[in-house]
C-alpha cells in the first residue's frame, strides 16, 4: 500500500514536472548572462531585460499589442455582453444558428480563420494596419466573453428580476440596478480573456500585420525564424507574468461568483 | 384646481400602447444579438466561407480540384501524418492525464498547488510554450546537458525539428484540455460506491477498475475529443519545432497560401474543417460527452 502511494506520488510529481519545466527554464534563460542560449546558465544578469527595454522594435510592438488589445476588450466585451443577453430569447432554430456563429471560432482551426481573413481584409485593405489585427481579433475573443457571460446570466435566480418588476422598476431599472450589477464579474472575466485572446494572438498575426503593424507575438515569431536568442526568453517571462496577473484574476473572479 | 386633476380621456389610451410595446419586447433579442452577428460575419464568416469557395469556384464551379486530391501523394502523406500526430497526441495527454486528474480530485490538501501547477502553463501563449520546448530539446539544451552529465548518451542527439518534439510539446500544451473533463468527472462519482466496493471487499485496483474507471469514461471521451480535434488544426508548434518532412495539414496550407495557390489552399482548409466537424459530430453524441466537453472547454 505505502509502496503504492510512493509509486503514484512519483508519477504525479513527474507529471507536474512536465508540465512546469519549461515554463520554469525560460524563466531561468531569461536571467543568463551569456550571449547565447545555454543551460545553465553561467551567471545571472539583466542583460536581455535591457536589450529588450533599450530596443525600439520590441517596445514599439509592445505598445501596439497593448492597445490593440485594449480595444479589443472594449469592442468585444460590449458586443458580446449584448449578444450574452440576448441570444436566449431568439426563436429555437436562430438561436443554435446564432450561437454556433458565436462559438465556431473556438473550433474553427486557426490556420482557416486567418488565411480567410487574409484572403479578405487584403480586398478591404485591412493588411498591414492595426485596424485589421482589432477587427480580426475581436471576432477570437467574443466566444469567451459571450460564454462567460451566459454563465453568469444562467446562475441569476429570475425571482429577483420578477419581484423588481413587480415593485415597480421598469425593465430598464431592473436590469441596470439587478442583472448588471450580479453578471459584472462575468463580463470582466470574459474582459479578461478578451485581453489575453488578443495579446497572444499569432496565427492571424502572421498573416495580416504585414510591416505596419508587427504584434509582440508577430515579432518574436520573426525573431526565432533567425536565432533562438535570450532577448526572446526575458520577452517571454514578462507575457508569462502578464498572463498569470490577469488569468489569476479571472479565476478569484469565477470562484467568487460560483459561490 | 378641479381643472388640473381632470384628465382628457384620450391621453389615458395614448399612455398604454399594447401594440407597439409588444413589438418592441419582441425585437429586443434582435437589437442585442445583431451587432455582434453582422460584426462576425462581415470580418470572419463571410471571408472564411468566401476563402473556402475557392475549393469549387476556381476558375468556374467544379470539383476537380476535390477530385485531384485523390491522386494527390503528397496530399495523403500530410492528411495522414496529422491524424497520427492527433492520434499519439491524445494518447500521450491521456496517459499524463487521468493520474493527473485522479490527483486533482482525489488530494484536497494538494489540489490548490497542482491546479496552479496546471493552469500555469495552460495560461502562457501557444508561443511561448513552443518556445520554452526548443530552448529545453536544443543541441545545448536542458535534455541534451543532462544525458551528457549523465553518460546516457555520448554526444547531443537531435531532438528539435523531430516529429517527437511536435509529440511531446502539444501533449505539454493540450493536457490541460484532457484533464479538466475527466477531473470533472471523477468529482460527480457518488463517494459512496468506491467505499461501498472496498467495504465488500475489493482491493483498491478492483474498486478502480470496475467503479471508478467505468463512470469516468464520460470525460475520457470528452477530454480525447477536445484534444483531437484541437490538435488535428495545430499549426504553430509543428511549424516551430518539427521536422521539415513530417508536415501537417495547417503547414500544408499554409505553403500554399504562400505560392498563392489559393484553390489548392482552400481544397485543404475545406477537408481541415470537414474532418474536424464529422469528429465532432460523431463524438459528441456520446453520452455524457456534449457535457463534459462544455465543462471542460470553459
Amino acid at each position: 500500500m505505502t509502496a503504492m502511494r510512493a509509486l503514484s506520488t512519483t508519477v504525479v510529481g513527474l507529471i507536474l514536472l512536465f508540465l512546469t519545466l519549461p515554463i520554469i527554464i525560460v524563466v531561468v534563460v531569461s536571467f543568463s548572462s551569456a550571449t547565447y542560449l545555454t543551460f545553465p546558465p553561467p551567471a545571472l544578469g539583466l542583460r536581455w531585460y535591457a536589450a529588450y527595454f533599450g530596443s525600439e522594435a520590441w517596445l514599439q510592438s509592445t505598445w501596439l499589442s497593448i492597445w490593440v488589445a485594449a480595444v479589443v476588450v472594449v469592442l468585444a466585451t460590449i458586443l458580446g455582453t449584448l449578444a450574452a443577453l440576448g441570444v436566449a430569447h431568439l426563436p429555437k432554430p436562430l438561436r443554435v444558428l446564432a450561437s454556433t456563429l458565436i462559438l465556431s471560432p473556438l473550433i474553427v482551426p486557426g490556420i482557416i480563420v486567418a488565411i480567410g481573413i487574409y484572403y479578405a481584409f487584403a480586398q478591404y485593405g485591412l493588411v498591414g494596419s492595426p485596424v485589421g489585427l482589432i477587427l480580426a481579433h475581436t471576432c477570437l475573443a467574443v466566444p469567451f466573453v459571450v460564454t462567460s457571460v451566459s454563465a453568469s446570466l444562467a446562475g441569476i435566480d429570475p425571482r429577483l428580476e420578477q419581484a423588481a418588476l413587480s415593485l415597480g422598476a421598469t425593465p430598464t431599472g431592473a436590469f441596470f440596478q439587478i442583472t448588471l450589477p450580479l453578471i459584472r464579474p462575468g463580463v470582466l472575466v470574459g474582459a479578461l480573456f478578451a485581453f489575453i485572446t488578443s495579446f497572444d494572438e499569432l496565427i492571424v498575426a502572421i498573416y495580416i500585420s504585414g510591416s505596419g503593424a508587427v504584434s509582440l507575438p508577430r515579432r518574436m515569431w520573426d525573431d526565432l525564424q533567425f536565432q533562438i536568442e535570450p532577448t526572446i526568453a526575458a520577452v517571454s517571462t514578462l507575457t508569462i507574468v502578464l498572463t498569470a496577473v490577469l488569468m489569476g484574476c479571472a479565476h478569484l473572479l469565477q470562484r467568487r461568483s460560483a459561490t | 384646481m378641479s381643472e388640473a386633476v381632470e384628465i382628457p380621456s384620450g391621453t389615458l389610451t395614448v399612455t398604454r400602447p399594447i401594440g407597439v410595446q409588444f413589438s418592441w419586447r419582441k425585437a429586443i433579442p434582435w437589437l442585442l444579438t445583431g451587432p455582434l452577428l453582422l460584426f462576425m460575419l462581415a470580418f470572419y464568416a463571410v471571408p472564411v466561407v468566401a476563402m473556402l469557395l475557392r475549393s469549387v469556384n476556381d476558375p468556374t464551379w467544379t470539383l476537380a480540384h476535390f477530385h485531384a486530391l485523390a491522386s494527390d501523394t503528397v496530399f495523403f502523406k500530410v492528411f495522414s501524418n496529422t491524424l497520427y500526430t492527433a492520434f499519439t497526441v491524445t494518447i500521450g495527454a491521456l496517459l499524463f492525464g487521468y493520474p493527473l486528474a485522479l490527483a486533482l480530485v482525489r488530494t484536497p490538501r494538494w489540489a490548490p498547488v497542482i491546479l496552479i501547477m496546471i493552469l500555469l502553463p495552460f495560461w502562457t501563449s501557444v508561443l511561448v510554450r513552443s518556445y520554452a520546448w526548443m530552448v529545453l530539446m536544443g543541441r545545448h539544451g536542458l535534455i541534451n546537458e543532462a544525458l551528457l552529465a549523465l553518460g546516457t548518451i555520448e554526444r547531443p542527439f537531435r531532438i528539435l525539428n523531430t516529429p517527437l518534439a511536435t509529440q511531446i510539446a502539444m501533449i505539454h500544451i493540450l493536457l490541460p484540455y484532457m484533464v479538466l473533463p475527466i477531473a470533472n468527472a471523477l468529482r460527480q462519482i457518488d463517494p459512496s460506491l468506491p467505499r461501498a466496493s472496498s467495504g465488500l471487499g475489493a482491493t483498491p485496483w478492483g474498486t478502480f477498475r470496475q467503479i471508478t474507471l467505468p463512470l469516468s469514461m464520460s470525460g475520457v471521451a470528452a477530454g480525447m475529443l477536445l484534444v483531437f480535434v484541437l490538435a488535428l488544426g495545430f499549426y504553430i508548434t509543428p511549424a516551430m519545432l518539427g521536422g521539415p518532412r513530417e508536415i501537417t495539414l495547417s503547414m500544408l496550407i499554409d505553403l500554399q497560401v504562400d505560392q498563392l495557390n489559393w484553390a489548392y489552399a482552400a481544397t485543404l482548409s475545406a477537408v481541415l474543417l470537414a474532418t474536424t466537424l464529422a469528429i465532432i459530430g460523431v463524438f459528441y453524441r456520446l453520452p455524457g460527452v456534449s457535457n463534459a466537453f462544455r465543462m471542460g472547454a470553459r
